[in-house]
């Protein structure tokens, strides 16, 4: 197949996917294998383009142009590809976690769930594959609106007041900032396309192109940048696979790859360290990470620590970008993927934890590990990754991270930095330390590991989440490629 | 060759031909037949019209062969035949869907009245859209607002009545106003052609009895155009009139209207004469405002979807004048091109809700409930047609917007930019509104919730609307084609 081809059915898949899925309905069995297959699928299609973005390829393919001068138009560089190999690589490990977890604890509406989830994972693949501003936009604002049923799938009271700050806070500030911000780019540049260097040099001054960068940065409201974050820990009202999906993997990656991408190939590197750089957005995003580390120490509710926790993972990724240094966006690129097989593990863990004994609160995890120690001991790895010590994939990227900010002599980097890291383990450590080392409550109920389903699922991202930490070379490979600007 | 040649002609007397015949033959399935034959028959010629005049520019056809300016003359340029394929496509679709809708909504021995009447009201309106006569502007605007008042006194609530009087004295006191603006223009200029008009007009620049007909055209056809705060009658009107009235009157009667304000603000004034010695803009741009947000916030607040339909519709045409404002060609594109996607959302709409109230026992938001389960692709087509009232990409109100936005910014209001976009979040408020009813709630009634959508007679033409909403903001190149090609020839250039 054609590369152009295979992008198109990097889009095509997961919708025919969510058709078949529908059609499935009624059949369980049937359905999730359809669910499985087109995952597998869709993995084949992005692997599939890998080589040729590796030799220094763009594969391109334009759809239709919807008005005069803006297309739906598609263009593979290195970090698209990169986010588009993580979110295709862990739907299928999430989509056997949904499986296991769905069934256990018997949720209703599954063929709604799983159409959701394969149209959330349509959208997510435009939006790694965009080849402009307009194109990503759009696929920005379909994920917003698709993974609403997922986010208020229970139905319950609860459920929709999170659906209404999930969706004001994502659709508030996608129409009031990033629409604009959009609009703004192609009056002044004329085009939206991502173009190596940036499209908007020379063409606004720096007042006027820090305040686009303001715009564009709290319209990615995925992105999870305070004071537009509330939306994730609102989200948690969700069935823990979509927070484990999405809200570690699909949207707020999405977010942060926005971010990213809109600093390279919108504005350029030079081009802003030219006018004087972001140091404001170093600064938001820095108070992001250590406020949002200090409310994860404070939470009492798993699920909400690790929305916090991810809160200020995602800020790790702005700030690193907003330094423009190419260690730090290197940092940066790897941390998207770092983060995302560590989080997504911790979110099975707390799921699976949920399904085996109903508990929810960080209080009630004492000498768990005991009875869950496959749970726990990826839950461990995942705490490892978060906090960035060896051998867990975010050792790599902090390290990178950090490289970047002490060779600028960014000071306040490094600072934030360093106390963040020493805040995750003040609020991951103990739980660990708890589960293993102390003994139950004494009115704990018996009970065993999770589904065995589940527990395949998180020992394959926490394998996954160690293996990084040896072998991140296409990884690397790719963010190089990003810096280097090809 | 002949027959296309009047063409022009009988896209206005091929429905109001139908109109009498319907009435003659009594029987309701005939006048139905006489009277979509006529309509579709009007969207071909609308059709071909088009084509020709993309194609070779403006068609002038003398009607009687009375030569203009002294006999009456038809014109059709690249806006008319934008809002004669817009009316006409609009009644080919909801006219099928009102045979179905009719039965439960008007008595059976009207049924005849209605097609007859809806027959009228299309003639009057393809009539404006493609006159070039002043006082034939008039005579059409009677003709449709006359059987509008008749057609949405057919609804089965009693309130009908009462909105449809409120409507005819609001409308008459516009039509009477615009007619006594045409009577100061004829007055000042001699003429009732519109082109010689503007030709006209030259020479009487700036006189007081020509400020005072600008004034007293623009409050008339402000009165139908339901432009903030003149569209008290428009609420009640779509609320209780039958379901095909609301979705055929909100795509056509105030699109009409709009038309009309373009074609004397643009063609026969000129928008020097308009923009430069009146207050006109920042006055627009405040009414508009008001609409925008006014009826908005108020829609949020509506316990009956049809009303706040109705109060979005009052928002929308306040995103239209506003593009008008403007006076820029992006201004005028998006002031245009949302005529047309408004219109087909709308009509979606009306024509989605009127299968709604027949199924689910009216159109409340208690009565909705759980309709998510019992009428997926009735919920899914209106939460798709809300999405293009929110200006979501993918539809086609996101296409308006991104013109409206983009001419606001040729402007430098900045803060104009924020404000649409901040009412573009009040129409996520009521749209959601509409979501939590329909898919949080369980069915109020029956404990089964077995799909049970409206007849296929009223869900396909509403479907097949929600389809083309999707469509035209995906394929904008027959819209904003004719848009930005319309908006060329009223800015700057030749008519």
């Amino acid at each position: 197949m054609t590369n152009e081809s295979l992008i198109l059915a990097a889009l095509l898949v997961p919708l025919a996917g969510a058709g078949l899925i529908a059609a499935a309905g009624r059949f369980p069995n049937l359905r999730e294998g359809v669910t499985l297959l087109t995952a597998g699928l869709l993995l084949a299609c992005v692997v599939s383009l890998l080589p040729s973005v590796l030799a220094g390829g763009r594969p391109a393919a334009v759809l239709l142009e919807v008005l005069p001068g803006l297309a739906i138009a598609f263009r593979v560089e290195p970090l698209g590809m990169l986010f588009a190999l993580v979110a295709s690589g862990l739907w299928i490990v999430n989509s056997l976690y949904s499986i296991g977890y769905m069934r256990a604890n018997e949720e209703a509406n599954q063929t709604r769930f799983y159409v959701c989830f394969a149209l959330a994972l349509a959208a997510t693949m435009g939006i790694a594959l965009a080849g402009n501003m307009f194109t990503l936009f759009a696929f920005y604002e379909l994920l917003t609106l698709v993974t609403y049923p997922l986010v208020t799938h229970s139905g319950s009271e609860e459920a929709r007041r999170g659906g209404r700050t999930y969706l004001g806070v994502l659709m508030g500030t996608s129409i009031m900032f990033l629409l604009p911000a959009l609009i703004i780019t192609w009056s002044v540049a004329g085009t939206t396309d991502f173009t190596v260097g940036g499209i908007l040099a020379d063409k606004l001054d720096a007042i006027s192109l820090g305040g686009l960068l303001a715009l564009y940065v709290f319209g990615i409201g995925k992105a999870a940048l305070m004071p537009f974050h509330r939306w994730l820990p609102a989200a948690m009202v969700a069935p823990t696979p979509v927070s484990a999906l999405l809200h570690a993997v699909a949207v707020v990656k999405a977010g942060v790859f926005t971010v990213v991408k809109v600093i390279v190939y919108v504005f350029g590197v030079k081009a802003l360290a030219d006018a004087g750089g972001a140091a404001w957005l170093v600064g938001i995003a820095g108070f992001t990470i250590v406020a949002g580390s200090l409310v994860a120490l404070n939470a009492s509710n798993l699920k909400r620590m690790l929305a916090y926790s991810t809160v200020s993972q995602l800020s790790y990724i702005v700030m690193s970008a907003a330094l423009l240094a190419p260690l730090s966006i290197v940092g940066a690129v790897l941390h998207i993927v770092a983060h995302a097989v560590g989080k997504i593990t911790l979110f099975f863990a707390a799921g699976a934890i949920y399904t085996a004994s109903g508990k929810t609160e960080v209080g009630e995890l004492d000498g768990i590990g005991r009875r869950m120690p496959w749970t726990m001991g990826a839950f461990a790895i995942g705490a490892l990754s978060m906090i960035g010590l060896p051998p867990a994939a975010g050792f790599v990227s902090k390290w990178y991270m950090l490289s970047g900010a002490m060779a600028g002599s960014q000071v306040f980097a490094v600072a934030v930095i360093t106390l963040s890291t020493l805040l995750n383990a003040g609020y991951f450590l103990p739980i660990v330390y708890r589960a293993f080392f102390r003994g139950p409550a004494g009115d704990d109920a018996a009970h065993g590991e999770a589904p065995r389903l589940m527990v395949l699922a998180l020992a394959a991202t926490a394998t996954a989440t160690v293996l990084l930490f040896f072998a991140a070379d296409l990884p690397i490979a790719l963010a190089r490629q990003l810096v280097e600007g090809r | 060759m002949s027959a296309l040649e009047h063409l022009p002609a009988l896209q206005v007397v091929v429905p109001l031909l139908a109109a009498p015949l319907a009435v003659l033959l009594r029987q309701r399935g005939l006048a139905f037949a006489i009277v979509l034959a006529a309509s579709w028959a009007a969207l071909a010629i609308a059709i071909l019209l088009w084509l020709r005049v993309a194609e070779s520019g403006t068609v002038s056809y003398a009607i009687g062969s009375w030569p203009p300016p002294w006999g009456i003359e038809y014109r059709a340029d690249r806006l008319g035949t934008f809002m004669l394929v817009l009316v006409s496509g609009i009644a080919a679709v909801v006219l099928p869907y009102s045979r179905a809708s009719i039965e439960a909504e008007v008595p059976e021995h009207q049924h005849y009245l209605f097609y007859a009447m809806f027959a009228l009201c299309l003639a009057g309106l393809l009539g404006i859209a493609i006159t070039g006569d002043a006082f034939n502007i008039f005579v059409f605007l009677e003709i449709s607002s006359l059987s509008a008042y008749v057609l949405i006194a057919l609804g089965s609530d009693r309130r009908a009545l009462v909105a449809s009087y409120q409507y005819l004295v609001m409308g008459t006191i516009g039509a009477t106003f615009f007619v006594i603006g045409v009577g100061l223009l004829y007055l000042m200029t001699g003429t009732l052609n519109l082109a010689d008009m503007a030709h006209r007009l030259a020479q009487v620049r700036g006189t007081r009895p020509i400020l005072v007909a600008l004034a007293f055209l623009t409050v008339g056809i402000s009165l139908k155009l339901a432009l903030f705060p003149l569209h008290q009658w428009l609420p009640n009107a779509y609320a209780y009139s039958p379901s095909a009235v609301a979705a055929f009157l909100a795509a056509t009667a105030t699109k009409v209207a709009v038309y009309i304000i373009i074609r004397f603000y643009f063609s026969v004034f000129g928008e020097s004469q308009v923009f430069d010695r009146l207050p006109m803009q920042p006055m627009l741009v405040i009414l508009a405002l008001g609409g925008m947000f006014a009826a908005s916030g108020v829609a949020i607040f509506q316990t009956d979807l049809r009303r706040l339909f109705a109060y979005s519709s009052v928002a929308q045409i306040g995103y239209i004048i506003l593009g008008l404002s403007f006076n820029s060609r992006t201004g005028l594109t998006a002031t245009i091109v949302h005529l047309f996607n408004h219109g087909i959302t709308k009509a979606a709409i009306f024509m989605l809700l009127g299968g709604v109230a027949a199924r689910m026992g009216g159109t409340t938001l208690a009565q909705v409930r759980g309709m998510g389960r019992r009428m997926p692709m009735t919920s899914l087509a209106i939460v798709v047609c809300g999405l293009s009232l929110i200006g979501v990409p993918g539809t086609a109100g996101f296409i308006s917007k991104w013109y409206l936005v983009l001419a606001a910014l040729e402007k430098g209001q900045g803060w104009l930019v924020a404000l649409i976009l901040l009412s573009s979040l009040l129409a996520v408020m009521y749209v959601w509104r509409f979501v939590e009813a329909a898919y949080f709630h369980e069915t109020s009634s029956d404990a089964t919730a077995t799909p049970s959508e409206a007849r296929w007679a009223m869900l396909a033409p509403a479907l097949l609307m929600a389809a083309a909403t999707v469509y035209f903001g995906i394929d904008t190149s027959f819209t904003i084609g004719s848009s930005s090609a319309a908006a060329a020839q009223l800015i700057g250039g030749p008519r």
